[in-house]
């Protein structure tokens, strides 16, 4: 239970954090703030990778291995495209 | 050696947070997205430390997969086809927990451990939550690219059955909290989810995708957040909350900018058409007359400032690079241009800047709709292309109008405004 609530207590810290940065990012950047905030919920992939080294059965490999690939597509898609839209926006020459 | 992986994972999380920060400006954004990509970096050498991990094969072959995928996405995706890739990706992270919950649910069972409630907990959170944004994602992204009808659709009874699939999503996650032994209470629960997921998106217009997909967006952080909970791990928890609070603060700018409320729409709500009100002829009569490009190219010879207001009706005819080179010429002759960009002017938020960005329009010369109307009595010239609801003086005057009460970039307060677009009025 404890380390529930630590969790929770983790959660809505974070949430507030989030709402501070991210009301500051001006509409210029929201498409860039939508595909990097994207790429980061790619976070997913630590405990896929867990599940997928562990070796407890061949359906939880399975359902591992999947999971990576999907969050790794998510993370890896995710900061390259937002890379690829960042450096469009350039200051004036 | 674990309390080391820990302050990694911490390490890790400070990483995203001063990505995000770097988003504040474009000066530091493209740094930021690489604070970005390193902490995710760290976390998954981290984790590959784990002495849990006995093989690693399959573990390289999903990253080789998914990293091959997620690079050719990445390198070949035009720009204007960005709501969809977001849309996709969303779906993705949403996926990868629901089948995380679900392998860390097995595995638990196999150990023959008595789960505590808030792991079973979490677990359906993730998978509630994870099937919904990945259905929901592949429907919407099925709109943006048209391969489903672009428009509301809606039949009797929709509400119900939402409301029946709600009610039976949350009957299925109580059966996975009280009995997380019995393996197929899970994988009901993701599919009534599914399906909740595709008729939730389904009934929606393609002119609120952007809403559809900025919420979207903000599930799928939620669904990582709860993931977190299930594995006991904060960089989750704290990475999906950071994202959840992305997508809910553009979920609300997104509704702001067209004035409606989210439940209308996710309904399909529209506001109904009524008449009262001044038509169309009292506004615009004896004051709108057609031009020729002659006419214009002598009002730009004259104007000192002009104020380029876009939509994506420019984005959709390509017509971006030849707006830029106007701009460039204009400039040379001394005239300032500026872009005012409303909220909703693209296919999702901020859509619209990246276009112009790649027609390599300054980041300077990009103003919001706040700062255009703060001076626009100043523009000598407000050139509107292929953008109308976001210039349309109705949403001012007409209560009944469709788009009443919606915010918009006051063109009509400029001198002149010219505009060009293939719709004629027909409020």
């Amino acid at each position: 239970m404890e380390m529930f609530i630590m969790g929770l207590t983790i959660f809505v810290l974070a949430i507030f954090v989030g709402f501070e940065i991210i009301t500051k990012i001006p509409p210029t950047l929201h498409t860039p703030l939508m595909s990097g905030s994207n790429a980061i919920s790619g976070i997913t992939v630590v405990g896929a990778v867990l599940s997928a080294g562990a070796q407890h059965t061949a359906l939880t490999t399975t359902l591992g291995v999947l999971a990576v690939i999907f969050a790794t597509i998510n993370a890896v898609g995710g900061f390259m495209v937002t890379n690829r839209m960042l450096a469009m926006f350039k200051k004036k020459s | 050696m674990s309390a080391l992986i820990t302050i990694g994972y911490l390490l890790a999380s400070v990483l995203f947070i001063l990505g995000l920060k770097g988003l504040t400006h474009p000066r530091t954004a493209v740094q930021g997205n690489m604070f970005g990509a390193a902490g995710m970096l760290l976390a998954v050498v981290l984790t590959l430390t784990n002495q849990h991990i006995l093989s690693y094969e399959m573990i390289i072959l999903g990253l080789i997969i998914g990293g091959a995928i997620g690079a050719a996405l990445a390198i070949k995706i035009e720009m204007t086809s960005m709501p969809e890739l977001v849309a996709a990706f969303n779906g993705f992270g949403g996926m990868a927990s629901v089948l995380v919950a679900g392998a860390a649910l097995l595995e638990n069972t196999l150990d023959g451990e008595i789960p505590m409630m808030q792991f079973t907990i979490a677990i359906a959170v993730s998978g509630l939550i994870g099937a919904v944004t990945f259905w929901g994602s592949l429907v919407a992204f099925g709109k943006l690219k048209g391969l489903i009808g672009d428009s509301a659709v809606l039949f009797s009874g929709q509400q119900i059955i939402n409301a029946v699939l709600a009610v039976g999503a949350l009957a299925l996650s109580c059966w996975v909290v009280l009995d997380p032994a019995n393996g197929s209470a899970y994988w009901l629960l993701v599919g009534v989810a599914s399906v909740l997921g595709v008729l939730l998106v389904l009934p929606v217009g393609g002119a609120d995708m952007p809403v559809v997909v900025a919420l979207l967006n903000s599930y799928s952080g939620l669904a990582a957040a709860a993931t977190g909970f299930v594995l006991s791990n904060n960089v989750l928890i704290i990475t999906g909350s950071l994202v959840g609070a992305s997508g809910i603060i553009l979920t609300q700018i997104m509704c702001k900018a067209m004035n409606r409320s989210l439940t209308n729409v996710l309904f399909g709500v529209m506001a109904p058409v009524g008449d009262g009100g001044p038509s169309a002829d009292d506004v615009y009569g004896g004051k709108v007359k057609s031009t020729s490009p002659e006419e214009v190219a002598l009002l730009f010879e004259a104007a000192r400032r002009v104020s380029i207001i876009p939509g994506y009706g420019m984005a959709v005819s390509q017509a971006q690079h030849p707006v830029a080179s106007l701009a460039a010429l204009l400039e040379s002759r001394g005239t300032t241009v500026e872009y005012g960009v409303h909220p909703v002017a693209g296919r999702m938020p901020g859509h619209m800047n990246v276009l112009l960005a790649e027609a390599d329009v300054p980041y300077e010369a990009l103003r919001d709709m706040d700062e255009t109307n703060e001076d626009i009595d100043q523009v000598d010239v407000a050139l509107v292309i292929g953008a109308n609801d976001v210039v349309n003086p109705m949403a001012r005057t007409d209560p009944n109008s469709p788009i009443a009460g919606m915010p918009i970039i006051d063109v009509d307060k400029a001198k002149v405004v010219v505009i060009i677009t293939w719709v004629c009025w027909n409020t």
